[in-house]
């Protein structure tokens, strides 16, 4: 009998296997369905809205100012950005000019939020491959971030920190002085975490030409931050398209050559070296003066739409704000999330790879699923 | 009649009961060591700087519900863990933990048994317990624990080639199979097994890291990749035994590192004269102080090193430590043979 060709010898099946919603390395409620030839993947897809809370409906029955708390809630480990991203749309959307202060007090915020948001990265990304110990230490850190922000404005994780206009309230006395111990400390733990990783043989060969992709690639695919940093394209919203205080700030913006984990890796270490270089500055040549611009009572701009990104540490968040000029809530909201636009190139990124790349290559992405889903 | 059953009868059940709290220990001990290099405290609630949590642990273990998934194979479930701790603990019988000692005028070898070929027990004895493991994650008919069984397998079988290499080398320079004769050897040779075969020493170690399943080898219970692993269905005291198993297989091979390298229960320079003054320490403390410290060193590691991936596994131990133990091998053997000339 004619043996058909089309069939191998041996029977060889996929292995379907789903990994999450709930999962030790999935980093929230993401589910890969994962198809398996061996160890090796196949293909990849990602299924999300696990955490779909609706802010984009919600914010249309909440005024201007509330809707900065349902930023607090979208990158929960970066809500600084994502509320700073939200009122400066807004501050565009009425034309409103924000005291120099605040702009330079926003953009300490908006950087010591970028070093925290790194820093849980590299920890649950080196903990996904397994060096727990970084993980420790990386959150030690962090915890003296959060500290400062809780002595500026009560909260620790959802700061609801910005206001339209300007700021709440003004530094507390001394906070200057204890943000820049804390850039010190910061730099010399780094020097710690990468005589873990940097050199580290197992961490080279986990992370070196896993999860490759080019940089045309990375720009069709849409990437964002510092995954399309990491291919080797500059782009940087702060730097292109300058907010708050950026334009009068001087740092570089660091891109890798590969395209690979381990690129992304050194970029946001770079990064964090950066974020601290822009800190220095901005607390250097901090003015004075209010906090707080010419805001009216009520808050209704006029009819019209914007659309203004900022460079969260997860890549560009942008908000398209539709307003109608008549009620108190926005028309339309739209949220441009990093962590869903980077999430798309995961699939991508997988084929070919083993199960055990999958980890990394979600943690490289750097992604938070309440943004994903919002 | 109590040399044949007595003396042995009680050897076992101070050894068995030895063992089982010391893997106790152990885990209190790792999450301590791993603690401290994480900058936190570790267990501190149950007694004082958490003593007791190994009890607790113990005893919550027991209270729990010990489920069997459906659909798995119920027979192998519930025999898989058995295979896979018996052998660990069996183990025991050929290492010796000190020299004779003599109680009521008796002398007592501190071993429980001296078999000639000793060392040949433990390759076959631990091979068995890789049964277990395949057989959990296979009986679990679930797809992680599946997938953790085929890569413990293939991980412990590749290892256990270069581990078993290792110690045709050692049995070259001390030549003999038995446990108690290959320190005695090294009391001969007055130097460690350590310092003659430091490469030996090496790929030894590693394998054992390999073949414990732990860090940075630790691919089949990859928390982050595959859940638990081959134990991923397993639940109360079944979990249990597998988890003891781990910490008795890391006791045993620190245990054989222990008297194949460090000069067993012999004490520090065993042929240096001016240090006979430490004879004093009974010479099994020196075995426990020695086992500690190699097992100190798998802790340490766990803390410091990511995870290698299981083909990155394989590579290293097929195309590197295979290669380098067998030419070990081959040079100490024409050290030996141009020596004896």
């Amino acid at each position: 009998m004619e043996r058909d060709v089309a069939r191998p010898m041996f029977d060889t099946d996929e292995l379907v296997i789903n990994m999450g919603p709930q999962h030790p390395a999935t980093h929230g409620v993401l589910r890969v369905v994962l198809k398996l030839d061996g160890e090796r993947v196949v293909d990849a897809d990602v299924v999300i809205g696990y955490l779909h809370r609706g802010v984009e409906k919600l914010s249309e029955n909440r005024d201007w100012t509330q809707i900065v708390l349902l930023t607090d809630r979208l990158d929960y480990v970066a809500s600084a950005a994502a509320n700073l991203a939200y009122v400066e749309t807004v501050e565009k959307l009425l034309s409103l000019e924000v005291p120099r202060r605040a702009r330079y007090i926003r953009t300490i915020l908006a950087e010591l939020q970028r070093l925290a948001s790194h820093l849980v990265w590299l920890g649950s990304h080196a903990m996904d491959i397994g060096a727990v110990t970084v993980f420790l230490y990386c959150l030690r850190e962090r915890e003296l971030i959060l500290d400062l922000f809780e002595e500026y404005c009560g909260a620790r994780l959802t700061y609801n920190s910005m206001r339209i206009g300007g700021l709440p309230q003004d530094l507390p006395p001394n906070w200057d002085k204890k943000v820049l111990q804390f850039c010190d400390i910061q730099l010399e733990k780094l020097v710690e975490y990468e005589t873990l990783l940097t050199h580290n043989r197992i961490w080279l060969e986990r992370t070196k030409g896993i999860g490759v992709i080019s940089a045309a690639d990375a720009i069709a695919v849409g990437l964002c931050g510092p995954p399309l940093r990491g291919s080797g394209v500059v782009r940087d919203v702060r730097k292109d398209e300058p907010y708050a205080a950026y334009a009068e700030m001087e740092f570089d913006v660091p891109v890798g050559t590969n395209g690979d984990t381990y690129d992304r890796y050194l970029v946001r270490l770079e990064e964090i070296r950066q974020s601290v270089r822009i800190i220095r500055q901005a607390l250097g040549g901090l003015p004075e003066g209010p906090v707080m611009g010419k805001v009216p009572r009520l808050i209704k701009p006029p009819a019209g739409e914007t659309y203004h990104a900022n460079e969260s540490p997860k890549g560009e968040i942008g908000y398209f704000i539709a307003s109608d000029g008549k009620s108190t809530s926005p028309y339309r909201l739209r949220v441009r999330p990093p962590s869903f636009c980077n999430l798309q190139a995961l699939p991508q990124l997988v084929r070919g790879h083993l199960v055990a790349d999958v980890i990394a290559l979600i943690g490289t992405i750097d992604i938070v699923l309440g943004e994903v889903d919002r | 009649m109590i040399d044949l059953l007595v003396i042995p009868l009680i050897k076992i059940v101070i050894v068995l009961t030895g063992v089982l709290i010391t893997v106790m220990y152990l885990v209190l001990l790792e999450r301590k060591v791993q603690a401290w290099v994480q900058v936190r405290l570790g267990p501190m609630r149950v007694g004082p700087h958490g003593v007791l949590q190994p009890i607790a642990d113990v005893l919550k273990l027991f209270v729990k519900e010990d489920i069997t998934p459906v659909r798995a194979d119920k027979v192998v479930f519930t025999l898989a863990p058995i295979i896979v701790l018996v052998p660990a603990i069996i183990a025991f019988a050929v290492i010796p933990f000190g020299d004779q000692v003599s109680i009521f005028g008796k002398p007592v070898p501190l071993h429980i048994a001296d078999l000639n070929i000793g060392l040949l027990y433990i390759v076959a004895v631990a091979s068995i317990g890789i049964y277990g493991i395949i057989l959990g994650g296979w009986s679990s008919n679930s797809k992680y624990p599946l997938l953790g069984g085929l890569r413990a397998s293939a991980q412990l079988i590749s290892y256990e080639v270069a581990v078993t290499l290792t110690f045709v080398s050692v049995i070259l320079a001390s030549g003999s199979l038995s446990m108690v004769d290959i320190v005695t050897a090294q009391k001969a040779n007055g130097v460690w097994f350590a310092f003659v075969q430091p490469l030996a020493l090496f790929i030894y170690f590693v394998g054992a890291l390999a073949e414990t399943n732990r860090s940075p080898f630790d691919l089949p219970e990859a928390e982050q990749e595959l859940v638990a692993g081959f134990h991923t269905e397993y639940s109360g005291m079944r979990f249990a035994l597998f988890f003891l198993a781990e910490y008795a297989n890391m006791i045993v091979v620190s245990a054989v590192a222990t008297t194949l390298f460090f000069g067993g229960w012999l004490r520090p320079f065993p042929s240096v004269a001016f240090l006979h003054f430490l004879d004093f320490v009974p010479t099994w403390i020196w075995f426990v102080v020695k086992t500690f410290l190699v097992l100190y060193l798998f802790l340490w590691i766990r803390a410091t090193l990511p995870r290698y991936r299981y083909d990155q596994l394989m590579r290293l131990g097929w195309k590197v430590l295979i290669p380098l133990a067998i030419a070990n091998i081959i040079v100490t053997a024409a050290v030996k043979v141009a020596l004896s000339d």
